[in-house]
């Protein structure tokens, strides 16, 4: 369980992270999007007990940040950004010192739980200078899964893994999220989509967005986007389809694509295709575009970063 | 406890893939075995000068404590700073470990290190015993390396609380060289020259705790408590200068 109210953090005079609220519960994994320098891993560095907020207050499993660090600390499975591992150690040695520092009672069985969970198990005896990045990454959430926390908050954890591993981790995340509290930072759009329960936007330190992906694009899409494509040359087709009752925006994508929005809940698709067969062209395709999750984070972070330039 | 034990092992355990540190306790083993070797040298040639005298051990433990000045910001210099730079310090601040049992734990992985390296050294007095006639006079013996023992300690302390306000390792090792310079050598001339006040400046002086006592076969308890405080001072700046990243 995560807490967070009116949580602040200044770095002198520039404030990274400004009043901001959410809850993340047992179960469930929450992801926090935005862009480079939106105040993600700040937040996520505060929650970890890594520094106190400025101000505000957080809780992570129950406990205060600040006043019950420790506590925290030992409740928390953390991935920072960059990878934190000690290249003159061999994997095994890695995770043992951690699992001591932890206080774990059965430190080997776990080291290879861990190393199990994140698919190195045949590597533990190697030196981590002679790893890859998507191995590190690997060492480094298997650093975070050691002691079973009951809550795990991952920086950026896909970053750098190969297309299968980004699977791999992402299926391990997902499962780990039916028990636990998930707190994962991304800037990968279609990872927050297919793996978190709900999704903080978050740009400059604000929080812009809280839904879950479908309700997200549901509430920002406002109209229904339609494509189409015909055989041969759609030049004087836009004209026509202006004239349908309800149709909006249309626009003429490429030589035979045009595209056209209509308001929901009066779809205007059978008119548009009786319209085109009745000018005699060959309808091809007609397809309904949902507006992405890209699309709303940039609609949603777009007028700050115009502002600020 | 167990968190200090768990960093000082792997502290020790750093030392021996370090080239810095065997580089450091090769240059310390050869140079004390110069000096071993000369002082028996003019010793012996003198040997009717001498009026029945014997070498003691304060031949190798003087030159001792004087390389330590040296040499030990090479072995202090990366305890903490290493950490920031590697981004390894964010895991142990996440860790559930305090900030001193970190610092404690970087500085007690270094005394072992340097206990080991002095255990090595126990050579000189060890042959010195089969040369001379009765033997080395034992006491003067414990006494002067008990005094390394401190100095070490004290050192350590201080290199560690340096290491921990840089990231950058090197500017720690000149900071911390600087340090002992002063402390060793330079802090005790106010002393030469105050009217009034002297008596602060001479019991800061480190050298004198050692030379004049400990190594010429003294144990007071004042320069035990001297050693042990700067020790204390060390790591406390260092876990000061921890918490006050995390604020930062």
């Amino acid at each position: 369980m995560i807490r967070v109210t009116e949580l602040t953090k200044d770095y002198g005079p520039r404030r990274a992270v400004d009043h901001i609220t959410f809850e993340a519960q047992q179960g469930e994994i929450l992801g926090f999007l935005g862009p480079n320098g939106a105040g993600k891993t700040t937040t996520m560095r505060v929650l970890a007990g890594y520094m106190p907020p400025t101000l505000g207050e957080a809780q992570v499993a129950g406990y205060d940040v600040v006043d019950e660090s420790l506590e925290v600390r030992r409740r928390v499975g953390y991935l920072p950004e960059t990878v934190p591992l000690y290249p003159d150690m061999t994997v095994f040695d890695y995770l043992k010192f951690m699992a001591d520092l932890r206080h774990l009672p059965d430190a080997e069985d776990r080291v290879d739980d861990a190393l199990e969970m994140v698919g190195m198990e045949n590597r533990s005896e190697g030196y981590i200078s002679n790893l890859s990045k998507g191995m590190r990454q690997r060492v480094g959430l298997a650093q975070a899964l050691l002691h079973k926390p009951e809550v795990l908050i991952l920086d950026e954890p896909t970053i750098g893994l190969d297309p299968a591993q980004v699977v791999d981790v992402r299926n391990l995340i997902r499962e780990i999220g039916k028990e636990r509290t998930v707190l994962l930072s991304t800037h990968i759009l279609s990872e927050a989509q297919q793996l978190c329960d709900r999704v903080l936007i978050i740009n400059k330190g604000c929080i812009v967005a809280e839904d879950t992906p479908d309700n997200l694009r549901g509430r920002l899409a406002g109209a229904e986007r339609v494509m189409l494509r015909v055989r041969g040359e759609a030049d004087e087709l836009p004209g026509q389809i202006k004239k349908i009752p309800g149709v909006q925006g249309v626009k003429l994508l490429s030589d035979d694509t045009i595209e056209f929005q209509f308001a929901p809940g009066q779809d205007v698709r059978p008119a548009v295709a009786k319209t085109i067969v009745k000018a005699g062209y060959d309808l091809l395709e007609l397809r309904q575009v949902g507006m992405s999750l890209e699309e709303i984070f940039l609609e949603l972070t777009r007028d700050s970063t115009v502002s600020e330039e | 406890m167990q968190n200090i034990w768990t960093i000082a092992r792997r502290e020790y355990k750093v030392y021996f893939n370090s080239p810095i540190a065997y580089v450091i306790s090769l240059l310390i083993l050869i140079v004390l075995g110069i000096m071993f070797a000369l002082n028996i040298f003019f010793f012996a040639q003198n040997a009717s000068q001498n009026y029945g005298s014997a070498p003691d051990i304060s031949m190798i433990t003087g030159p001792f404590a004087f390389i330590l000045v040296l040499s030990l910001p090479a072995l202090t210099m990366r305890l903490v700073s290493e950490e920031h730079r590697m981004g390894t310090m964010e895991l142990l601040l996440t860790a559930p470990l305090r900030d001193w049992e970190l610092v404690v734990g970087k500085w007690l992985g270094s005394f072992l290190f340097m206990l080991t390296l002095i255990g090595f050294t126990l050579l000189f007095p060890i042959i010195l015993n089969f040369m001379v006639n009765p033997g080395i006079d034992q006491g003067l013996m414990m006494s002067a390396y008990l005094g390394i023992i401190l100095v070490s300690a004290a050192f350590l302390g201080i290199g560690v609380g340096i290491s921990a306000m840089f990231t950058n390792q090197f500017a720690a090792f000149f900071a911390t060289l600087i340090t002992f310079v002063v402390l060793w050598w330079m802090i005790g001339f106010p002393a030469e020259v105050l009217p009034a006040g002297a008596e602060v400046f001479r019991y800061l002086d480190m050298k004198t705790h050692f030379y004049d006592t400990l190594n010429a076969g003294v144990i007071n308890l004042s320069d035990i408590i001297y050693f042990l405080s700067l020790t204390a001072l060390g790591l406390f700046t260092g876990s000061i200068s921890i918490e006050s990243r995390r604020w930062r």
